[in-house]
């Protein structure tokens, strides 16, 4: 295989409409999602970029594919690590699935490059905005730790 | 919740696990590689992972392939183990590793076998 790739599936008792808001809108994201937001037109091969407090480019990309409430497609670079930067573009493919009374979330993120620094470093990110996203749409909360952008990510 | 604790409570489904942290997107076949049992059994522990969503399943033409899905683990992480904790623990896991990683260094260069090593 000629690419690094992590799959993260999670359900949320929630609508697909509801979490495709939570996803893109800065309302939400800046709940759960270390005070960021995603700004686009939404549209395919519109520009995408992410910001965090103090108008910090995170990330920054293109719209590949888009069909709300069910898939959307990000081209996706990381902005603000030199290292993580020099590495491209990378692929984000969100998949929202009714099932019953939730939506199961597919996050799948992929790079053509094997051992890719960047793929490692977003893995173990994914994880815990994902349980806060989780957390704000069933309870109404997110988790704490994942409101303020990081300070020790701001180098 | 169940499910989770059910799914790894087996040997075989956590040498399953072991295997696509290794090497993650596996498809069945290439599984079957690497453990002493038949493909059904391969196929069954599969099912039960999948269905306690510790792994995710991604079609790549006629291909499945198998990914670890963290998910499920960090929830029980998030529900037992608080925010204050987590650096503590890094820092005790990393010296657990580090000294008995020293040790096995020291004891493999002496007479005694290294017994412990295959604890992890």
């Amino acid at each position: 295989m000629q690419k690094d790739q992590f799959v993260y599936v999670t359900y949320i008792r929630t609508t697909p409409e509801k979490l495709w808001k939570a996803l893109i809108e800065p309302e939400f994201t800046r709940q759960y999602w270390g005070n960021t937001a995603q700004e686009s037109e939404w549209k395919p091969g519109a520009s995408w970029h992410m910001k965090a407090p103090g108008d910090l480019l995170t990330d920054s990309g293109e719209v590949l594919e888009i069909e709300p409430p069910r898939r959307l497609v990000l081209k996706w670079r990381n902005e603000f690590i030199p290292q993580l930067k020099a590495e491209g573009y990378s692929r984000l493919t969100y998949q929202l699935e009714k099932e019953g009374n939730s939506v199961k979330l597919t996050v799948i993120h992929e790079i053509e490059k094997k051992g890719s620094k960047f793929i490692e470093a977003v893995s173990s990110g994914w994880p815990h905005i994902l349980a806060s996203l989780k957390s704000l749409l069933e309870t109404g909360e997110s988790l704490e730790e994942t409101r303020e952008w990081p300070s020790e990510a701001c180098k | 919740m169940d499910a989770v604790f059910k799914a790894l409570a087996d040997l075989s489904r956590r040498k399953l696990l072991d295997e696509l942290r290794k090497e993650n997107g596996q498809t069945l076949s290439k599984l079957c590689e690497h453990l002493d049992m038949t493909r059904q059994a391969v196929t069954k522990h599969l099912g039960l992972l999948e269905k306690a969503n510790l792994i995710a399943v991604v079609w790549r033409g006629r291909e499945k392939l198998h990914y670890l899905n963290p998910m499920p683990l960090h929830e029980i992480y998030e529900r037992w183990i608080g925010k204050y904790e987590r650096h503590r623990l890094q820092a005790l896991s990393d010296l657990k590793k580090g000294l008995e990683s020293a040790a096995g260094r020291i004891r493999s260069g002496g007479q005694t076998k290294t017994k412990n090593q295959k604890t992890k």
